[in-house]
Protein backbone atom coordinates (compact mmCIF):
# COMPACT_ATOMS: atom_id res chain seq x y z
CA UNK A 1 0.00 0.00 0.00
CA UNK A 2 2.70 2.55 0.93
CA UNK A 3 4.75 1.93 -2.04
CA UNK A 4 1.51 2.21 -4.27
CA UNK A 5 0.85 5.65 -2.52
CA UNK A 6 4.64 6.24 -2.92
CA UNK A 7 4.33 5.62 -6.85
CA UNK A 8 0.97 8.05 -6.80
CA UNK A 9 2.69 10.93 -5.45
CA UNK A 10 6.04 10.60 -7.99
CA UNK A 11 3.33 10.24 -10.44
CA UNK A 12 1.87 13.48 -9.83
CA UNK A 13 5.23 15.44 -9.32
CA UNK A 14 7.52 13.54 -11.56
CA UNK A 15 5.84 15.11 -14.50
CA UNK A 16 6.37 18.94 -13.21
CA UNK A 17 10.00 18.02 -11.94
CA UNK A 18 10.81 16.90 -15.28
CA UNK A 19 9.55 20.07 -16.61
CA UNK A 20 11.54 22.23 -13.88
CA UNK A 21 14.75 20.19 -14.87
CA UNK A 22 14.90 20.41 -18.32
CA UNK A 23 14.36 24.68 -18.32
CA UNK A 24 17.60 24.28 -16.83
CA UNK A 25 19.17 22.27 -19.46
CA UNK A 26 22.14 24.05 -21.37
CA UNK A 27 21.18 22.08 -24.77
CA UNK A 28 17.80 22.70 -27.16
CA UNK A 29 17.51 19.06 -26.22
CA UNK A 30 14.45 17.43 -24.55
CA UNK A 31 16.07 14.16 -23.96
CA UNK A 32 19.07 14.92 -22.99
CA UNK A 33 20.75 17.22 -20.19
CA UNK A 34 23.46 18.58 -21.54
CA UNK A 35 24.78 20.98 -18.53
CA UNK A 36 22.92 23.60 -16.12
CA UNK A 37 21.98 26.71 -17.44
CA UNK A 38 19.61 30.01 -16.75
CA UNK A 39 19.84 31.18 -20.55
CA UNK A 40 16.15 30.07 -21.68
CA UNK A 41 14.99 32.52 -18.44
CA UNK A 42 17.23 35.35 -19.94
CA UNK A 43 15.52 34.18 -23.85
CA UNK A 44 11.89 33.74 -22.02
CA UNK A 45 12.73 37.26 -20.06
CA UNK A 46 13.97 38.91 -22.45
CA UNK A 47 10.71 37.95 -25.63
CA UNK A 48 8.61 40.92 -25.13
CA UNK A 49 5.26 39.25 -26.67
CA UNK A 50 5.88 36.87 -23.54
CA UNK A 51 6.24 39.81 -20.71
CA UNK A 52 2.99 41.93 -22.49
CA UNK A 53 1.34 38.16 -21.98
CA UNK A 54 2.25 38.19 -18.43
CA UNK A 55 1.75 41.79 -17.55
CA UNK A 56 -2.20 41.43 -18.81
CA UNK A 57 -2.54 38.79 -16.86
CA UNK A 58 -1.31 39.51 -13.81
CA UNK A 59 -3.43 42.78 -14.34
CA UNK A 60 -6.39 40.76 -14.90
CA UNK A 61 -5.75 38.30 -12.24
CA UNK A 62 -5.10 40.96 -9.58
CA UNK A 63 -8.78 43.28 -10.51
CA UNK A 64 -10.60 40.10 -10.65
CA UNK A 65 -9.94 38.85 -7.66
CA UNK A 66 -9.73 42.12 -5.51
CA UNK A 67 -13.47 42.76 -7.27
CA UNK A 68 -14.64 39.22 -6.34
CA UNK A 69 -13.10 39.31 -2.80
CA UNK A 70 -15.06 42.23 -2.20
CA UNK A 71 -18.22 41.94 -3.17
CA UNK A 72 -17.91 37.65 -2.53
CA UNK A 73 -17.69 38.82 1.23
CA UNK A 74 -20.19 41.54 1.30
CA UNK A 75 -22.79 38.79 -0.38
CA UNK A 76 -21.54 35.65 2.15
CA UNK A 77 -22.16 38.48 4.76
CA UNK A 78 -25.66 39.67 3.37
CA UNK A 79 -26.87 36.28 2.25
CA UNK A 80 -27.66 35.26 5.95
CA UNK A 81 -29.55 37.78 6.35
CA UNK A 82 -31.50 37.27 3.23
CA UNK A 83 -34.85 35.31 3.37
CA UNK A 84 -34.66 31.20 2.74
CA UNK A 85 -36.17 31.66 -0.83
CA UNK A 86 -33.51 34.50 -1.47
CA UNK A 87 -30.56 32.49 -0.22
CA UNK A 88 -31.60 29.71 -2.42
CA UNK A 89 -32.03 31.89 -5.14
CA UNK A 90 -28.11 33.08 -4.63
CA UNK A 91 -27.12 29.76 -4.05
CA UNK A 92 -28.38 28.57 -6.65
CA UNK A 93 -26.85 30.88 -9.04
CA UNK A 94 -23.13 30.75 -7.32
CA UNK A 95 -23.68 26.76 -7.85
CA UNK A 96 -23.73 27.49 -11.52
CA UNK A 97 -20.95 29.74 -12.01
CA UNK A 98 -18.86 26.92 -10.40
CA UNK A 99 -20.25 23.71 -12.43
CA UNK A 100 -21.08 25.49 -15.54
CA UNK A 101 -17.95 24.13 -17.49
CA UNK A 102 -15.69 27.05 -18.48
CA UNK A 103 -15.99 26.61 -22.50
CA UNK A 104 -19.61 27.41 -22.10
CA UNK A 105 -19.24 30.46 -19.64
CA UNK A 106 -16.61 31.51 -22.39
CA UNK A 107 -19.25 31.07 -25.34
CA UNK A 108 -22.18 32.56 -23.59
CA UNK A 109 -19.90 35.91 -22.45
CA UNK A 110 -18.97 36.19 -26.15
CA UNK A 111 -22.25 36.05 -27.85
CA UNK A 112 -23.82 38.52 -25.44
CA UNK A 113 -21.37 40.99 -25.35
CA UNK A 114 -20.82 41.13 -28.74
CA UNK A 115 -24.36 41.79 -29.36
CA UNK A 116 -24.33 44.42 -26.64
CA UNK A 117 -21.56 46.02 -28.19
CA UNK A 118 -23.07 45.87 -31.98
CA UNK A 119 -25.88 47.91 -29.99
CA UNK A 120 -24.20 49.69 -27.80
CA UNK A 121 -21.40 51.16 -30.68
CA UNK A 122 -23.88 52.78 -33.11
CA UNK A 123 -25.94 54.58 -30.30
CA UNK A 124 -22.74 55.51 -28.58
CA UNK A 125 -21.76 57.05 -32.09
CA UNK A 126 -24.71 59.02 -32.44
CA UNK A 127 -24.83 60.57 -29.04
CA UNK A 128 -20.96 61.47 -29.12
CA UNK A 129 -19.96 64.98 -30.07
CA UNK A 130 -16.33 64.55 -30.97
CA UNK A 131 -15.53 62.56 -34.07
CA UNK A 132 -13.55 59.69 -32.81
CA UNK A 133 -16.55 57.93 -30.88
CA UNK A 134 -15.06 54.78 -28.62
CA UNK A 135 -15.59 51.41 -29.36
CA UNK A 136 -16.51 49.02 -26.83
CA UNK A 137 -15.31 45.48 -27.82
CA UNK A 138 -13.95 42.45 -26.25
CA UNK A 139 -10.61 43.07 -24.21
CA UNK A 140 -9.59 43.44 -20.29
CA UNK A 141 -13.06 44.43 -19.07
CA UNK A 142 -14.42 40.93 -20.75
CA UNK A 143 -11.75 39.00 -19.18
CA UNK A 144 -12.32 40.29 -15.94
CA UNK A 145 -15.91 39.89 -15.74
CA UNK A 146 -15.74 36.46 -16.91
CA UNK A 147 -13.21 35.63 -14.47
CA UNK A 148 -14.82 37.19 -11.68
CA UNK A 149 -17.84 35.36 -11.71
CA UNK A 150 -16.42 31.90 -11.20
CA UNK A 151 -14.13 33.89 -8.58
CA UNK A 152 -17.00 35.34 -7.22
CA UNK A 153 -18.88 32.25 -6.22
CA UNK A 154 -15.52 30.87 -4.80
CA UNK A 155 -14.83 33.34 -2.36
CA UNK A 156 -18.44 33.59 -1.65
CA UNK A 157 -18.54 29.90 -0.75
CA UNK A 158 -15.09 30.08 1.59
CA UNK A 159 -16.57 32.99 3.49
CA UNK A 160 -19.87 31.61 3.80
CA UNK A 161 -18.71 28.65 5.30
CA UNK A 162 -16.15 30.36 7.47
CA UNK A 163 -19.39 32.73 8.74
CA UNK A 164 -21.52 29.06 9.11
CA UNK A 165 -18.50 28.19 11.47
CA UNK A 166 -18.36 31.24 13.63
CA UNK A 167 -20.32 31.10 16.96
CA UNK A 168 -23.69 33.48 17.13
CA UNK A 169 -22.75 34.19 20.86
CA UNK A 170 -20.12 35.98 20.48
CA UNK A 171 -21.99 38.75 17.86
CA UNK A 172 -25.04 38.45 20.44
CA UNK A 173 -22.32 39.44 23.32
CA UNK A 174 -21.15 42.31 21.30
CA UNK A 175 -24.34 43.88 20.87
CA UNK A 176 -25.64 42.96 24.22
CA UNK A 177 -23.04 45.12 25.37
CA UNK A 178 -24.57 47.94 23.41
CA UNK A 179 -21.65 47.84 20.23
CA UNK A 180 -23.41 48.93 17.01
CA UNK A 181 -24.09 46.32 14.35
CA UNK A 182 -21.11 47.90 12.28
CA UNK A 183 -18.82 47.65 15.76
CA UNK A 184 -19.31 44.40 15.87
CA UNK A 185 -18.81 43.62 12.23
CA UNK A 186 -14.75 45.94 12.50
CA UNK A 187 -14.24 44.68 15.85
CA UNK A 188 -15.35 40.80 15.89
CA UNK A 189 -16.72 39.40 12.71
CA UNK A 190 -14.44 40.66 10.31
CA UNK A 191 -11.17 40.02 12.30
CA UNK A 192 -12.50 36.19 12.29
CA UNK A 193 -13.47 35.89 8.77
CA UNK A 194 -10.20 37.96 6.96
CA UNK A 195 -8.06 35.03 6.58
CA UNK A 196 -10.88 33.28 4.43
CA UNK A 197 -11.24 36.46 2.45
CA UNK A 198 -7.39 36.47 1.96
CA UNK A 199 -7.55 33.07 0.96
CA UNK A 200 -10.53 33.45 -1.11
CA UNK A 201 -8.35 36.35 -3.09
CA UNK A 202 -5.21 33.68 -3.65
CA UNK A 203 -7.61 30.98 -5.06
CA UNK A 204 -9.20 33.49 -7.20
CA UNK A 205 -5.93 35.12 -8.89
CA UNK A 206 -4.83 31.68 -9.06
CA UNK A 207 -7.49 30.98 -10.71
CA UNK A 208 -8.04 33.83 -13.05
CA UNK A 209 -3.57 33.74 -13.73
CA UNK A 210 -4.21 29.83 -14.80
CA UNK A 211 -7.12 29.96 -16.23
CA UNK A 212 -7.11 29.21 -20.27
CA UNK A 213 -10.18 28.56 -22.07
CA UNK A 214 -12.31 31.29 -20.49
CA UNK A 215 -9.85 33.76 -22.17
CA UNK A 216 -9.50 31.81 -25.05
CA UNK A 217 -12.98 33.05 -25.89
CA UNK A 218 -13.38 36.88 -24.88
CA UNK A 219 -10.03 37.91 -24.63
CA UNK A 220 -10.58 39.59 -28.23
CA UNK A 221 -7.26 40.78 -29.67
CA UNK A 222 -5.51 40.44 -26.35
CA UNK A 223 -3.16 37.54 -24.90
CA UNK A 224 -3.11 36.13 -21.76
CA UNK A 225 0.13 34.29 -20.59
CA UNK A 226 -1.94 31.33 -20.99
CA UNK A 227 -2.96 32.16 -24.18
CA UNK A 228 0.44 32.62 -25.15
CA UNK A 229 1.80 29.63 -23.65
CA UNK A 230 -0.76 27.71 -25.56
CA UNK A 231 0.36 29.53 -28.83
CA UNK A 232 3.70 28.69 -28.09
CA UNK A 233 3.06 24.66 -27.65
CA UNK A 234 1.16 24.61 -30.91
CA UNK A 235 3.97 25.94 -32.52
CA UNK A 236 6.40 23.15 -31.36
CA UNK A 237 8.48 22.52 -27.44
CA UNK A 238 11.47 24.59 -27.35
CA UNK A 239 13.11 24.83 -23.35
CA UNK A 240 11.60 28.29 -23.63
CA UNK A 241 8.45 26.89 -22.52
CA UNK A 242 10.15 25.18 -19.98
CA UNK A 243 11.43 27.98 -18.25
CA UNK A 244 7.90 30.08 -18.81
CA UNK A 245 5.79 26.96 -17.61
CA UNK A 246 8.51 26.66 -14.57
CA UNK A 247 7.55 30.32 -13.51
CA UNK A 248 3.99 29.88 -13.51
CA UNK A 249 4.39 26.75 -11.68
CA UNK A 250 5.88 28.34 -8.81
CA UNK A 251 3.51 31.84 -8.89
CA UNK A 252 1.03 29.55 -8.25
CA UNK A 253 2.44 26.98 -6.34
CA UNK A 254 3.12 30.57 -3.74
CA UNK A 255 -0.49 31.60 -4.20
CA UNK A 256 -1.94 28.06 -3.18
CA UNK A 257 0.42 27.33 -0.55
CA UNK A 258 -0.29 30.71 1.54
CA UNK A 259 -3.80 30.33 0.90
CA UNK A 260 -3.70 26.67 2.53
CA UNK A 261 -1.72 28.28 5.42
CA UNK A 262 -4.40 31.36 5.55
CA UNK A 263 -7.58 28.90 6.01
CA UNK A 264 -6.19 26.26 8.36
CA UNK A 265 -8.17 26.53 11.17
CA UNK A 266 -7.64 28.13 14.64
CA UNK A 267 -7.02 24.71 16.46
CA UNK A 268 -4.44 23.82 13.79
CA UNK A 269 -3.46 27.70 13.85
CA UNK A 270 -2.60 27.03 18.17
CA UNK A 271 0.12 24.25 17.72
CA UNK A 272 2.26 26.52 14.65
CA UNK A 273 2.32 28.69 17.76
CA UNK A 274 0.35 31.60 16.55
CA UNK B 1 -38.21 60.77 8.06
CA UNK B 2 -35.87 58.57 9.79
CA UNK B 3 -35.57 55.17 8.95
CA UNK B 4 -37.00 52.18 10.99
CA UNK B 5 -34.23 49.49 12.13
CA UNK B 6 -36.41 46.85 10.16
CA UNK B 7 -36.18 49.36 6.78
CA UNK B 8 -32.60 49.87 7.91
CA UNK B 9 -31.73 46.35 7.81
CA UNK B 10 -33.09 45.18 4.89
CA UNK B 11 -31.61 48.61 3.09
CA UNK B 12 -27.72 47.17 4.35
CA UNK B 13 -28.93 43.58 3.53
CA UNK B 14 -29.77 45.02 -0.45
CA UNK B 15 -26.82 46.77 -0.88
CA UNK B 16 -24.46 43.88 0.66
CA UNK B 17 -25.38 41.53 -1.75
CA UNK B 18 -26.38 43.95 -4.94
CA UNK B 19 -23.16 43.93 -6.36
CA UNK B 20 -22.97 40.05 -6.56
CA UNK B 21 -26.68 39.77 -7.45
CA UNK B 22 -25.58 42.57 -10.40
CA UNK B 23 -22.64 40.33 -11.35
CA UNK B 24 -24.46 37.18 -11.56
CA UNK B 25 -27.18 38.92 -13.88
CA UNK B 26 -25.31 40.15 -16.16
CA UNK B 27 -22.34 37.96 -16.59
CA UNK B 28 -24.68 34.78 -16.14
CA UNK B 29 -27.88 34.94 -16.66
CA UNK B 30 -27.50 37.21 -19.41
CA UNK B 31 -25.08 35.69 -21.24
CA UNK B 32 -26.63 32.09 -20.85
CA UNK B 33 -30.45 33.59 -22.25
CA UNK B 34 -28.42 35.14 -25.43
CA UNK B 35 -26.68 31.91 -25.92
CA UNK B 36 -30.29 30.11 -25.70
CA UNK B 37 -31.51 32.79 -27.83
CA UNK B 38 -28.97 32.38 -30.52
CA UNK B 39 -29.26 28.58 -30.38
CA UNK B 40 -32.60 29.05 -32.38
CA UNK B 41 -30.94 31.42 -34.89
CA UNK B 42 -29.14 30.89 -38.12
CA UNK B 43 -25.72 31.48 -39.26
CA UNK B 44 -25.19 34.90 -40.93
CA UNK B 45 -23.56 34.67 -44.38
CA UNK B 46 -20.31 36.04 -43.12
CA UNK B 47 -20.73 33.85 -40.08
CA UNK B 48 -21.80 35.08 -36.77
CA UNK B 49 -25.64 35.08 -35.78
CA UNK B 50 -28.54 36.28 -37.57
CA UNK B 51 -31.89 36.19 -35.87
CA UNK B 52 -34.25 33.62 -36.94
CA UNK B 53 -36.18 30.86 -35.13
CA UNK B 54 -35.45 27.69 -36.20
CA UNK B 55 -34.71 24.13 -34.50
CA UNK B 56 -32.35 23.19 -37.54
CA UNK B 57 -29.00 23.93 -34.91
CA UNK B 58 -30.79 21.15 -32.85
CA UNK B 59 -31.63 19.20 -35.49
CA UNK B 60 -27.83 19.27 -37.21
CA UNK B 61 -26.61 17.96 -33.55
CA UNK B 62 -25.95 14.38 -34.49
CA UNK B 63 -23.39 16.50 -37.04
CA UNK B 64 -21.00 16.13 -34.22
CA UNK B 65 -22.09 12.80 -32.55
CA UNK B 66 -18.55 11.43 -32.54
CA UNK B 67 -17.53 14.57 -30.41
CA UNK B 68 -20.46 13.50 -28.13
CA UNK B 69 -19.82 9.93 -28.14
CA UNK B 70 -16.30 10.65 -27.59
CA UNK B 71 -17.03 12.83 -24.61
CA UNK B 72 -19.31 10.22 -23.17
CA UNK B 73 -17.64 7.67 -23.66
CA UNK B 74 -14.09 8.72 -21.88
CA UNK B 75 -15.71 11.14 -19.53
CA UNK B 76 -16.87 7.99 -17.55
CA UNK B 77 -14.05 5.81 -18.09
CA UNK B 78 -11.65 8.87 -16.97
CA UNK B 79 -13.40 9.33 -13.87
CA UNK B 80 -13.42 5.58 -13.42
CA UNK B 81 -9.68 5.38 -13.67
CA UNK B 82 -9.40 8.19 -10.95
CA UNK B 83 -11.21 6.41 -8.58
CA UNK B 84 -9.48 3.66 -8.94
CA UNK B 85 -6.02 4.96 -8.70
CA UNK B 86 -7.62 7.81 -6.20
CA UNK B 87 -9.25 5.34 -3.74
CA UNK B 88 -5.70 3.64 -2.22
CA UNK B 89 -4.01 6.56 -2.13
CA UNK B 90 -7.26 8.68 -0.10
CA UNK B 91 -7.30 5.63 1.95
CA UNK B 92 -3.94 5.96 3.07
CA UNK B 93 -4.37 9.52 4.03
CA UNK B 94 -7.31 9.09 6.27
CA UNK B 95 -6.39 5.72 8.08
CA UNK B 96 -2.75 4.48 7.74
CA UNK B 97 -0.80 7.52 7.25
CA UNK B 98 0.85 9.08 10.63
CA UNK B 99 -1.29 11.93 11.62
CA UNK B 100 2.06 14.20 12.14
CA UNK B 101 2.52 14.13 8.68
CA UNK B 102 -0.99 14.16 7.35
CA UNK B 103 -1.86 17.69 6.42
CA UNK B 104 1.51 18.11 4.55
CA UNK B 105 0.38 14.91 2.71
CA UNK B 106 -2.60 15.95 1.83
CA UNK B 107 -1.45 19.30 0.70
CA UNK B 108 0.73 18.09 -1.35
CA UNK B 109 -2.07 16.00 -3.23
CA UNK B 110 -4.08 19.37 -3.44
CA UNK B 111 -1.54 21.58 -4.76
CA UNK B 112 -1.30 20.35 -8.20
CA UNK B 113 -4.90 20.85 -8.73
CA UNK B 114 -4.60 24.68 -8.44
CA UNK B 115 -1.32 24.93 -10.85
CA UNK B 116 -1.73 25.51 -14.32
CA UNK B 117 -3.67 22.51 -16.14
CA UNK B 118 -2.12 23.88 -19.21
CA UNK B 119 1.53 23.51 -17.86
CA UNK B 120 0.73 19.79 -16.58
CA UNK B 121 -0.50 18.81 -19.70
CA UNK B 122 2.23 20.14 -21.59
CA UNK B 123 4.51 18.30 -18.91
CA UNK B 124 3.27 14.86 -20.61
CA UNK B 125 2.98 16.01 -24.03
CA UNK B 126 6.63 16.73 -23.33
CA UNK B 127 7.03 12.68 -21.78
CA UNK B 128 4.96 11.18 -24.69
CA UNK B 129 6.08 13.15 -27.35
CA UNK B 130 8.99 11.79 -29.79
CA UNK B 131 12.01 13.05 -28.12
CA UNK B 132 10.70 11.66 -24.78
CA UNK B 133 9.65 7.82 -23.67
CA UNK B 134 9.35 6.77 -27.76
CA UNK B 135 13.09 8.01 -27.98
CA UNK B 136 14.45 6.43 -24.80
CA UNK B 137 12.77 3.23 -26.42
CA UNK B 138 14.39 3.86 -29.64
CA UNK B 139 17.93 3.62 -27.83
CA UNK B 140 16.80 0.16 -26.50
CA UNK B 141 15.92 -1.10 -29.66
CA UNK B 142 11.93 -0.50 -29.55
CA UNK B 143 11.10 1.94 -32.63
CA UNK B 144 8.50 3.57 -33.80
CA UNK B 145 6.24 3.90 -30.89
CA UNK B 146 3.18 6.36 -30.77
CA UNK B 147 1.92 7.69 -27.25
CA UNK B 148 0.90 10.70 -28.35
CA UNK B 149 -2.68 11.49 -29.94
CA UNK B 150 -3.84 8.68 -29.01
CA UNK B 151 -6.73 7.98 -26.46
CA UNK B 152 -4.58 6.17 -24.06
CA UNK B 153 -2.75 9.23 -23.65
CA UNK B 154 -5.64 11.71 -23.25
CA UNK B 155 -6.95 9.15 -20.33
CA UNK B 156 -3.34 9.27 -19.10
CA UNK B 157 -3.69 12.99 -18.71
CA UNK B 158 -7.50 13.10 -17.41
CA UNK B 159 -6.26 10.76 -14.78
CA UNK B 160 -3.12 13.14 -13.74
CA UNK B 161 -5.35 16.23 -14.09
CA UNK B 162 -8.06 14.93 -12.17
CA UNK B 163 -6.44 12.73 -9.28
CA UNK B 164 -6.78 15.20 -6.87
CA UNK B 165 -10.33 16.12 -7.27
CA UNK B 166 -10.91 12.73 -6.78
CA UNK B 167 -8.85 12.09 -3.65
CA UNK B 168 -9.94 15.32 -1.86
CA UNK B 169 -13.62 14.20 -1.54
CA UNK B 170 -12.78 10.11 -0.63
CA UNK B 171 -10.33 11.40 1.54
CA UNK B 172 -12.99 13.57 3.68
CA UNK B 173 -15.36 11.04 3.68
CA UNK B 174 -12.76 8.50 5.16
CA UNK B 175 -11.71 11.10 7.57
CA UNK B 176 -15.03 11.47 8.94
CA UNK B 177 -15.19 7.84 9.39
CA UNK B 178 -15.51 6.59 13.65
CA UNK B 179 -12.59 4.42 14.23
CA UNK B 180 -14.79 2.69 16.72
CA UNK B 181 -16.21 0.91 13.62
CA UNK B 182 -13.41 -0.63 12.79
CA UNK B 183 -12.02 -1.41 15.94
CA UNK B 184 -15.43 -3.34 16.75
CA UNK B 185 -15.27 -4.95 13.59
CA UNK B 186 -11.79 -6.64 14.55
CA UNK B 187 -12.61 -7.21 17.87
CA UNK B 188 -15.48 -9.11 17.07
CA UNK B 189 -13.63 -11.39 14.59
CA UNK B 190 -14.10 -9.92 11.17
CA UNK B 191 -11.16 -10.34 8.73
CA UNK B 192 -9.50 -7.05 7.52
CA UNK B 193 -11.51 -7.61 4.18
CA UNK B 194 -14.65 -8.11 5.44
CA UNK B 195 -14.05 -4.78 7.24
CA UNK B 196 -12.90 -3.08 4.36
CA UNK B 197 -16.07 -3.94 2.61
CA UNK B 198 -18.47 -3.93 5.25
CA UNK B 199 -17.64 -0.85 6.80
CA UNK B 200 -15.35 1.31 5.47
CA UNK B 201 -16.35 0.96 1.86
CA UNK B 202 -19.97 1.73 2.43
CA UNK B 203 -19.14 4.78 4.70
CA UNK B 204 -17.20 6.21 2.09
CA UNK B 205 -19.57 5.94 -0.69
CA UNK B 206 -20.67 9.37 -0.14
CA UNK B 207 -16.94 10.92 -1.30
CA UNK B 208 -16.68 8.70 -3.87
CA UNK B 209 -20.23 9.88 -5.48
CA UNK B 210 -19.20 13.06 -5.38
CA UNK B 211 -15.63 12.60 -6.82
CA UNK B 212 -16.87 10.49 -9.45
CA UNK B 213 -19.21 13.32 -9.95
CA UNK B 214 -17.19 16.19 -10.42
CA UNK B 215 -14.33 14.73 -12.32
CA UNK B 216 -17.04 13.25 -14.74
CA UNK B 217 -18.87 17.50 -14.80
CA UNK B 218 -15.38 18.76 -15.34
CA UNK B 219 -14.47 16.06 -17.80
CA UNK B 220 -17.56 16.60 -20.18
CA UNK B 221 -16.76 20.59 -20.73
CA UNK B 222 -12.75 19.32 -20.76
CA UNK B 223 -11.05 20.87 -23.89
CA UNK B 224 -7.22 21.62 -23.12
CA UNK B 225 -6.59 17.78 -22.43
CA UNK B 226 -7.84 15.90 -25.51
CA UNK B 227 -6.54 18.90 -27.49
CA UNK B 228 -3.09 18.62 -26.69
CA UNK B 229 -2.60 14.91 -25.58
CA UNK B 230 -5.51 13.56 -28.60
CA UNK B 231 -4.27 15.98 -31.18
CA UNK B 232 -7.38 16.45 -32.39
CA UNK B 233 -7.81 12.64 -32.67
CA UNK B 234 -9.75 11.93 -29.81
CA UNK B 235 -12.56 15.03 -29.90
CA UNK B 236 -14.30 16.44 -27.35
CA UNK B 237 -17.59 18.63 -27.00
CA UNK B 238 -15.01 21.40 -26.02
CA UNK B 239 -13.00 20.83 -29.14
CA UNK B 240 -16.07 21.41 -31.55
CA UNK B 241 -17.41 24.74 -29.70
CA UNK B 242 -13.76 25.94 -29.84
CA UNK B 243 -13.85 25.07 -33.12
CA UNK B 244 -17.08 25.95 -34.08
CA UNK B 245 -16.60 29.62 -32.68
CA UNK B 246 -13.47 30.94 -33.62
CA UNK B 247 -13.10 28.80 -36.66
CA UNK B 248 -15.91 28.37 -38.96
CA UNK B 249 -17.75 30.71 -36.74
CA UNK B 250 -20.71 29.04 -36.82
CA UNK B 251 -22.53 30.46 -33.73
CA UNK B 252 -25.56 29.28 -33.34
CA UNK B 253 -24.90 25.86 -34.33
CA UNK B 254 -22.02 26.34 -31.60
CA UNK B 255 -24.66 27.92 -29.24
CA UNK B 256 -26.96 25.07 -29.49
CA UNK B 257 -24.22 22.38 -28.80
CA UNK B 258 -22.96 24.63 -25.81
CA UNK B 259 -26.78 24.49 -24.31
CA UNK B 260 -27.43 20.69 -24.97
CA UNK B 261 -23.37 20.31 -22.79
CA UNK B 262 -25.42 22.03 -19.93
CA UNK B 263 -28.45 19.92 -20.28
CA UNK B 264 -25.96 17.06 -20.19
CA UNK B 265 -24.40 18.57 -17.02
CA UNK B 266 -27.71 19.19 -15.22
CA UNK B 267 -28.79 15.62 -15.91
CA UNK B 268 -25.16 13.76 -14.54
CA UNK B 269 -25.56 16.41 -11.57
CA UNK B 270 -29.02 15.54 -10.44
CA UNK B 271 -28.62 11.87 -10.90
CA UNK B 272 -25.21 12.04 -8.73
CA UNK B 273 -27.23 13.83 -6.28
CA UNK B 274 -30.20 11.81 -6.07
CA UNK B 275 -27.31 8.82 -5.83
CA UNK B 276 -25.49 10.85 -2.90
CA UNK B 277 -28.59 11.56 -1.26
CA UNK B 278 -29.46 7.45 -1.23
CA UNK B 279 -26.11 6.77 0.14
CA UNK B 280 -26.07 9.49 2.88
CA UNK B 281 -27.73 12.30 4.35
CA UNK B 282 -25.46 15.25 3.22
CA UNK B 283 -22.53 15.99 1.31
CA UNK B 284 -19.42 18.33 1.97
CA UNK B 285 -16.89 18.89 -0.49
CA UNK B 286 -13.48 20.12 0.33
CA UNK B 287 -11.75 21.65 -2.36
CA UNK B 288 -8.86 23.47 -1.17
Amino acid sequence: MRALVTFVYLFLYAPIALVVLFSFNAGRSASEFTGFSTMWYGKALGNTFLITALQNSLMIAFTSAVLAAVFGTMAALGMQRLSARGRAIFDGLFAAAIVIPGVVIGIATLVALVEVFSFLNPALASIWPGDKPPQLGLGYGSIIAAHGLFSLALVTMIVKARIASLGRDIVEASSDLYATPFTTFRQIVLPQILPSVLAGFLLAFTFSFDDFIVAFFVAGSKTTLPIYVFASIRRGVTPEINAIATMVLVASLLMILIARVLMRDKTTKAHAGE
Amino acid sequence: MPLTPDRKRQLVTAALVAPAGLWLFVFLVLPFMAMVVFSFGERAPEGGYQAAFTFAQFANLPSRAAAFWNTMMIAPVGAFLCLIVAYPVAYYLAIKSNPKYRLVLVSLVVVPFWTSLLVRTYAWMYILGSRGIPNLLGMIGIEDVRLLNTPGAVLLGIVYGYLPLMIMPIYVSLEKLDRRLLEASADLGAKPVSTFFGITLPLSLPGVMTGVALVTILLLGEYLIPQLLGGGKVFFIGNALVDLFLQSRNWPFGSAIAVTLVVVVVIVLSVAMRVAWKVSGSRQVDLV
